[in-house]
């Protein structure tokens, strides 16, 4: 933003002109260097170079819809972040997960904050659920030049749909692709490098009908699945009191839950998968030095 | 064929004084009062609809009187301009000051060099961390700025109301008892009470009213309009049965402060509050 342009000389004139409600259209016309998707493109491929984030989880339940995101970030080989927060609320009723660049990723979710926030504050009147995935689309779309040099970013949204018609599930996922395109999942989704894994444990465990703790539960579990099968996608880490970031979005809004609940949850799963494990391999197996 | 004509710097500057001072004289008053926990914003509006107290930003929140489109254009200026500073810097770096600065310096130009002159009077109010901290500014249409202390009145028969306000206002008071004394204030000079001699009402009721705070204790955005049952409880309309009893412990909890999210990175907001609305704000239901 330029300086002089508000403050010592009062409001520039776009400031007043047409009232529109879209913060991000509102930079394009004041401010486009504001914007992630108005910079040169790089000529070369990045993507070893910049941090990416990995996976994200989004199951609905019965009351409304939760996400979970793992804590790690990559670059090219190295671990760059072990405790990056990838979940984020959007505003009171949904929330965002991002799997990407990161650097690129985190400002879009700033962006996406303030363009739902400014909407509010403008018109007096929150967005329809559809409508911040369709403004989420468009921020996505913008970025397809970067996308294609190694710097994509693939969000997840989630929302209470506060407009729901009686007897349908409040709770609504969407994922994109890096062209912007919009698709609302159902029951559940993920995206990143590990998202593979963590759907077929979804595809397990996951019903319709669970109630908060046991969707909860399908979420670490599936993070806990991608970590163990894809090495950028970090597991519950007891050492550093590290754990995925998981958020609940029902009546009440967007809530995170705290790193106790999360914890208790994880050690639950790592203590039931290390007794299965004791059971299927026989103790003289691994103390004769296992399997050749 | 029109006649050239000349008219001195200071005729054309009264006579646009004047007409603007018309039209804002005109509008019904609003107050902006503080109290123990914010700021509380007081406007006799009967829509429900065309807001005249609005928020803009996390701290701020504006109040207008006069021409609604005029002021209307202003408010979205402002919240352009806290939200692509806010953007660009950090939140914080947001404060009343930048954006009344602002409003003093359009109000000011326009005044001067256009022929009609903005019918409007605004009052830019931030909360601190603490009373002493609370700010407010109050514009008037030729862009005058002044920071006033404890209350700012507005609009049609601001004297009057300030008169009132003077001989019952005390800093530091709680929210029901800064709402009373501005709705009485408010009551005294409104042409909707002025036949309470002859058996009318005497004080403006929740329907004709538009209440709003800026409440310090929450978390990030403070601004929260007061609506329904929760403003009708505070005014005392609400006759004193069991589930108005009840409606009470339900309003304060609506604005108690809720969790701030734990470990959101500091250039992150933090919108995770489920009462945030500026305007959107479900009704409690009871």
């Amino acid at each position: 933003m330029n300086e002089s342009s508000a403050g010592r000389s009062g409001f520039p004139r776009a400031y007043l002109d047409r009232v529109g409600s879209s913060f991000t259209d509102f930079l394009a016309t004041t401010a486009p260097d504001l914007l992630p998707g108005r910079r040169p493109v790089p000529t070369l491929p990045v993507g070893d170079i910049a941090p990416h984030g990995t996976t994200i989880v989004a199951v609905t339940y019965e009351g409304g819809v939760l996400m979970g995101g793992d804590r790690r970030a990559t670059m090219g080989n190295l671990i760059s972040s072990r405790d990056i927060e990838k979940v984020y609320p959007a505003d009171s009723y949904s929330v965002i997960g991002i799997a990407g660049a990161a650097g690129i990723a985190i400002e879009m979710v700033r962006l996406y904050q303030v363009e739902l926030e400014h909407y509010e504050k403008i018109e007096g009147l929150t967005m329809s659920l559809d409508g911040k995935a369709n403004r989420l689309a468009a921020m996505i779309r913008g970025n397809l030049g970067a996308a294609l040099q190694g710097l994509a970013v693939v969000p997840l949204f989630a929302g209470f749909d506060l407009d729901a018609a009686p007897g349908t599930a409040p709770g609504r996922i969407f994922s994109y692709d890096v062209t912007g395109g919009n698709y609302e999942e159902r029951g559940y989704a993920a995206v990143g490098s590990g998202s593979l894994f963590a759907k077929n444990s979804l595809k397990k465990t996951w019903r319709s009908d669970l109630p908060a703790d046991a969707a909860t539960r399908t979420v670490v579990e599936a993070l806990y699945d991608a970590a163990d099968d894809d090495s950028a996608t970090g597991g519950p880490d007891p050492v550093r009191r590290l754990y995925p970031i998981v958020y609940r979005v029902d009546t009440e809004g967007a809530v995170r839950l705290t790193e106790a609940e999360v914890a208790a949850v994880a050690d639950t799963i790592v203590t039931e998968r290390a007794e299965a494990d004791r059971q299927n391999m026989p103790r003289e197996a691994t103390q004769q030095g296992g399997r050749p | 064929m029109t006649m050239p004509y000349y008219a001195s710097p200071e005729q054309l500057m009264r006579d646009r004084s004047e007409y603007a001072r018309k039209g804002i004289s005109r509008g019904r008053s609003v107050a902006v009062l503080t109290y123990s926990d914010g700021v509380l914003f007081i406007a006799e509006n009967p829509s429900s609809t065309l807001h005249k107290v609005g928020e803009l930003y996390d701290r701020i929140g504006f109040a207008a009187v006069g021409r609604y489109s005029e002021f209307e254009s202003l408010r979205v200026a402002g919240v352009r301009l806290a939200d692509v500073r806010g953007y660009s810097y950090n939140r914080r770096d947001v404060t009343g000051r930048v954006i009344a600065n602002a409003y003093a310096q359009t109000l000011g130009e326009i005044f001067t060099q256009q022929t009609k002159p903005f019918e409007v009077e605004l009052c830019v109010a931030e909360v601190g961390e603490r009373p002493e901290n609370d700010q407010l500014y109050r514009l008037t249409f030729d862009g005058s700025i002044v920071d006033e202390p404890d209350f700012v009145v507005m609009g049609g028969q601001a004297d009057a109301v300030t008169g009132h306000l003077r001989e019952n206002f005390h800093s530091g008071m709680g929210l029901s008892d800064a709402l009373e004394v501005g709705v009485r204030a408010l009551s005294a000079v409104s042409p909707v009470t002025s036949g309470a001699t002859n058996g009318g009402p005497t004080r403006l009721t929740a329907a004709q009213l538009e209440v709003a705070v800026l409440d310090r204790r929450r978390p990030k955005r403070a601004f929260r309009r007061v609506v329904g049952v929760a403003l009708r409880t505070l005014l005392g309309d609400e006759s004193p049965a069991p589930d108005a009893r009840e409606a009470e412990p339900h309003a304060e909890g609506h604005h108690a402060p809720s969790v701030p999210e734990p470990g959101t990175p500091p250039g992150l907001g933090d919108p995770a509050n489920p009462d945030t609305a500026g305007g959107a704000e479900p009704e409690p239901q009871d």
